[in-house]
């Protein structure tokens, strides 16, 4: 299974393996990195998966969306490079893709 | 000195506070008591994504079974507890086992609230809480099919959006003079209705149900006017009632909820409730929240308070419901009194806000489409400064602005 590299709060890299088809917020739930609170289930109706995508894998992505992109640029936290990362659907084509979990509000 | 925690509760309220104990560093023994057989699940997308087909069941759970097995949680699904006894400590389930606590947290949430009525034993009356409900309703939304949908609140035109989405013929049968009446202010219940219309679903107001017709399986609902509304299958939404049952028996203070305070403690000392069960004070006010946020900050304030560092809940309530392609997000409390409602935008187009103030600051504000309304109104309310209405008035002007 393709990888994801996720870095928590206070900085440790860890690998983790992710189902194609899942949502990188799935993969970072399911592997219970507490740092990452996803309290709405992936709906975009909150920012509270938010995560940096490393610069290297930014343009591999699919653009935000506008609902995507008002709420994550309205976090205190937002960087050119922030997501919520339960609008990034996990592919084989991203892997090795790395995140790193943004602090909450 | 607490060394042993039982949670009774498997919902999003019980996975929160189990997790945050571990999280925080609690090594005693923690002990999970869920009624269903699921592993704690998300239910907001039962009544949306789900419905759609959007998502499976299977993508529901929050953690993997790894998760318990790892944090040493001792998960017993399919499990009862049916007795507490606060002066013993002790938690009984079915069948008669005992388990010690030192400190017990009650997440045991809401029941669907049932219509005695006639005929509401008929099959194909749904109720909706569960998987098992979400799956049934699912299988019910084929082309064609005529869906009765008796209440107009969130789940109610959550389950009528999704099916006129399919392709069923849908009336809405709802007892107030508009949807949504407890949960939103009118302009917010008037857009959604005139969305819902444009897509075909037909609205009864002030409806009263008086029964359900059918040899054996629905085939009407009846109501006080006389009218009967044909139907091949009936979804009932009217809310849900708290589950007090233990809280009450144990003689721990409750009436329509479990009564906290604020750092999510009840009337016994060792015991503590968190979510949909419960009743508390917020900011002076008294509140009931059915809502995930609630559950969330709720049980993360009980598992602090139970492991000594109690906090007062401050959070911020908020809400969402999606409908077609309209997001309905609230922030705030206003339905127990409010000085004015500022709408903001045109609440004929597909994006706008109503925000409603108590002593010239923001106390609350619904948003449709409007994300950064939503986030930067819940930023405000939390911050308390006072704001002016004319601007507030004013689309054009960021809230983050005021």
């Amino acid at each position: 299974m393709p990888k994801l590299y996720v870095t928590d709060l206070a900085g440790n890299q860890s690998v983790v393996e992710g189902e194609p088809g899942l949502s990188v917020m799935e993969i970072i739930r399911d592997n219970d990195f507490e740092d990452l609170a996803a309290i709405c289930g992936g709906c975009c109706s909150c920012a509270t998966c938010h995560v940096y995508v490393d610069d290297a894998w930014l343009d591999k992505l699919p653009a935000a969306e506008e609902d995507e992109h008002e709420l994550v640029s309205e976090t205190d936290a937002y960087q050119p490079n922030s997501r919520l990362s339960c609008q990034l659907e996990f592919s084989d084509a991203l892997d090795g893709l790395k995140v790193t979990i943004a602090p909450g509000e | 000195m607490t060394r042993r925690i039982v949670i009774v509760g498997a919902g999003q309220a019980g996975l929160q506070a189990a997790a945050t104990l571990r999280q925080q560093g609690f090594d005693g023994p923690l002990t999970i008591i869920g009624e269903e057989t699921h592993a704690p699940y998300e239910r907001p997308p039962l009544s949306k994504a789900m419905l759609k087909g959007a998502m499976d069941a299977d993508r529901l759970a929050f953690r993997k079974p790894a998760f318990y097995r790892d944090k040493a949680i001792d998960l017993r699904l399919a499990t009862r507890a049916v007795a507490i006894d606060p002066a013993a400590h002790t938690v009984t389930l079915a069948g008669g086992d005992r388990l010690d606590y030192d400190k017990l947290l009650l997440a045991t949430g809401a029941r669907v609230r049932r219509l005695d009525r006639p005929g509401a034993d008929l099959a194909g009356i749904h109720t909706l809480r569960t998987i098992e409900d979400s799956l049934a309703i699912r299988a019910t939304l084929t082309p064609s099919t005529r869906l009765a949908v008796v209440g107009g609140g969130y789940i109610g035109l959550e389950v009528a959006a999704a099916a006129a989405q399919a392709g069923c013929s849908v009336t809405v049968l709802e007892a107030a003079e508009r949807t949504m009446v407890r949960t939103v202010s009118a302009p917010i219940s008037a857009h959604f209705q005139e969305l819902h219309t444009r897509h075909g679903v037909t609205f009864h107001l002030t409806a009263q149900v008086t029964g359900f017709n059918g040899d054996g399986r629905v085939a009407a609902v009846t109501l006080a006017d006389g009218a009967a509304v044909a139907c091949d299958a009936a979804v009932v939404g009217i809310g849900v009632v708290p589950d007090t049952a233990l809280a009450a028996d144990a003689g721990l203070d409750c009436k329509d909820a479990v009564w906290v305070d604020e750092t999510a403690r009840t009337s016994d000392p060792d015991i503590y409730a968190a979510g949909d069960c419960t009743r508390f004070l917020y900011r002076r006010h008294s509140l009931r929240l059915e809502s995930v946020q609630n559950a969330v900050d709720q049980a993360k304030t009980a598992a602090l308070a139970m492991l000594g560092q109690p906090a007062a809940y401050d959070a911020v309530p908020w809400f969402w419901s999606d409908q077609y392609d309209a997001k309905l997000q609230i922030a705030g409390i206003f339905i127990d009194g409010v000085d004015q409602a500022v709408v903001r935008g045109d609440p004929a187009g597909a994006s706008f806000s109503v925000a409603h103030l108590r002593d010239g600051r923001l106390a609350a504000i619904e948003t449709v489409n409007a994300l950064k309304d939503f986030t930067q109104g819940k930023k405000l309310i939390a911050d308390g400064r006072p704001v002016d209405a004319d601007a507030l008035a004013d689309p054009t002007v960021a809230l983050k602005d005021l």
